[in-house]
């Protein structure tokens, strides 16, 4: 039997009855749709999902400077960073337990009815820091390298503090008492992205700070490109402090890869089952459809044995309507399950995902799914006696 | 002298019963080429049976049917079906015409079994339907023709692939007698052209037409 013949008698078969072929393949194309719906929205979601927090955490590098009887980073070495390839912004911090509790005050005038200390944390950070934070001067400027040179006196105050000391303009170049000594405001930095905590500190130069302890690099901030994290978290140290990396202490954003399977996980295992569960409820509809249809056309079966078919022809024949009726599902159900993910993204403003490997694999389970379900009502065809199949 | 058409010799079917009924017993039938039998009988006296056996479609219990000068007892199943495909062409009661397809692509079903290429299987029903004078309803569906039209689309998809034994069961068995009679001259004609005719009947008037009659009685063969 010439193939083209068999796949011409098989579609004949399926055209015969269109509209129980299409009810038919309803089963598969619920199935197969849900599966690719899942697997879609799940690859979809779970890059959403990494895509949202990649811009805060996933490239944050923050480097931790133990404290040790010579310092292990200096002032200067930051600039080493802000030249590796993927860092965007780096600033230098220091901190200290006795600067943490500092009392600060913007006049000297001792009014008994207002609170006029404030104590708050006092940091020294290299020039860089408003990139470093991702944070922007709400007035003013920050201090350059020229204060620094300089010795200037000046200090730069976080929003919160600025609000605490009553300090809203800077026209008039107010000042701030740290303990007793007077330094000018020279800028308010607000919006902080990352270390919040110092919307409520004060800023000095590296070489003012020195007066309360805060002459050493404590923390390294860097931010980096997309993608970069990880690859920055190893060299940082190495260009802080050449030869004493190992000390350093690294905090970096958790691999973005786990972070989707993890997601991926979590959303998937329920509706693959779902998806699962309906392609069995379709294999079980197409074996039913085809059982049925082998009984309705026993005399065709008749007919065809006569007519010098062999039982794999009659098998071979059934067989391949089944195959062909999952294809068709298969097929319909990875068309209706893309246009979903699409229709689902664009809803929430997403860019689909799409595994091309998916929109491929889906229609060859539709027809696996029809071949398994044609086996027994094909057999039981090819069993069939051609005398009693003609009675 | 050439080989017969049919052999039978003693050819026997039982059928497992308690005690086993014995549909033909010790058959013996000759038929040449070019020969018109009607082998008659009451419902019951084992027609059908005969039938079968003459088709191929059942296996006797004993005895010998050599078919056109092959012995097919002896054959295993698969060369059974080649056998029956290719040297009878089967004319039923009930026509077997697949209703939703043409009675073009009806006749052409004769053919996609076989071994033949399927250049020329258009041409070749064609000329099939032609013989049976049926060229004008070539596109019909079989629900749109008459008894006697569908009966003539049975016989052309019979022919095709020259059969070397045309096996009718009961072929006027649903027709009226306007309709009988043009299948039966139709019979005729196709002996006529040397076609080995074999038809089962109850109806006197399809068997008075035949050459030879035979007269099945209880699973035995008498000549009338």
């Amino acid at each position: 039997m010439h193939p083209r013949d068999l796949l011409n008698e098989a579609m004949a078969g399926l055209l015969a009855r269109p509209v129980r072929s299409v009810l038919t393949t309803l089963g598969t194309v619920l199935g197969i749709t849900t599966l690719v719906v899942t697997l879609g929205v799940a690859a979809t979601a779970g890059n959403q999902i990494v895509g949202r927090f990649d811009e805060l955490t996933a490239t944050s590098v923050t480097v931790e400077v133990p404290e040790n009887p010579f310092p292990l980073v200096d002032w200067a070495d930051v600039g080493r960073v802000t030249r590796l390839r993927g860092v965007v912004s780096a600033a230098a911090l220091a901190e200290s337990d006795q600067s943490a509790n500092l009392s600060v005050r913007s006049n000297d005038v001792v009014d008994p009815t207002r609170v006029t200390d404030q104590t708050l944390t006092v940091v020294a950070s290299s020039p860089g820091l408003p990139a470093a934070v991702k944070g922007r001067m709400v007035e003013g400027r920050y201090f350059d390298a020229g204060h620094i040179a300089r010795g200037d006196r000046v200090v730069v105050l976080g929003r919160h503090a600025a609000d605490m000391l009553g300090i809203t303009r800077l026209e008039r170049a107010p000042a701030v008492f740290i303990g007793t000594q007077a330094y000018t405001v020279i800028g308010v930095l607000g919006d902080l992205k990352r270390e919040k905590s110092l919307a409520s500190a004060v800023m000095l130069p590296p070489a003012v700070g020195k007066r309360y302890g805060l002459g050493t690099v404590t923390r390294v901030l860097v931010n980096t490109g997309l993608g970069a994290a990880e690859l920055i978290a190893r060299q940082a140290p190495a260009a802080l402090s050449p030869g004493n990396e190992a000390l350093l202490q690294v905090i970096s954003p958790s691999s973005p890869t786990r972070a989707r399977d993890a997601v991926e996980g979590d959303v998937n295992a329920l509706f693959l089952i779902l998806g699962l569960v309906s392609l069995v409820v379709g294999a079980v509809g197409i074996a039913n459809v085809t059982l049925v249809t082998v009984m309705e056309r026993i005399a065709e079966i008749g007919l065809r044995r006569a007519l010098g078919a062999a039982r794999r022809h009659i098998a071979a024949q059934f067989l391949l309507e089944s195959t062909l009726t999952g294809l068709t599902g298969g097929v319909v159900g990875a068309s209706v399950g893309i246009v979903v993910v699409v229709a689902v993204c664009a809803a929430k403003q997403w860019t689909p995902v799409l595994d091309v490997r998916l929109a491929v694999m889906a229609p060859a389970a539709g027809a696996v799914v029809g071949l398994l379900a044609g086996l027994y009502p094909a057999l039981r065809a090819a069993r069939m006696e051609p005398v009693n199949a003609l009675r | 002298m050439p080989e017969p058409v049919i052999l039978l010799d003693d050819l026997t079917k039982e059928f497992p019963a308690d005690p086993p009924v014995r549909a033909l017993s010790a058959i013996d039938l000759r038929v040449e080429r070019s020969d018109y039998v009607a082998i008659v009988g009451p419902s019951g006296s084992g027609k059908s049976t005969l039938l079968n056996m003459l088709g191929l479609l059942d296996r006797p219990t004993s005895g010998g049917y050599r078919l056109d000068g092959i012995e097919t007892t002896t054959l295993k199943d698969s060369a059974r079906t080649t056998v029956r495909g290719s040297r009878i062409g089967f004319v039923f009661q009930s026509f077997h015409l697949l209703p939703h397809r043409s009675v073009l692509e009806n006749v052409m079903l004769a053919e996609v079994y076989g071994r033949g290429s399927r250049r020329g299987r258009r041409e070749r029903a064609l000329r099939a339907l032609e013989r049976v004078r049926l060229s004008h309803r070539v596109g019909f569906l079989p629900g749109r023709m008459s008894g006697g039209e569908r009966q003539r689309a049975a016989i052309a998809r019979a022919l095709m692939g020259e059969p070397a034994l045309l096996l009718c069961d009961e072929p006027t068995g649903n027709l009226d007698s306007r309709n009988t009679h043009a299948v039966l001259d139709l019979f005729d004609e196709l002996r006529a052209q040397g076609l080995t005719i074999v038809v089962i009947t109850h109806e006197n008037e399809v068997s008075e037409r035949a050459a030879r009659r035979v007269r099945i009685t209880d699973g035995t063969l008498a000549e009338e």
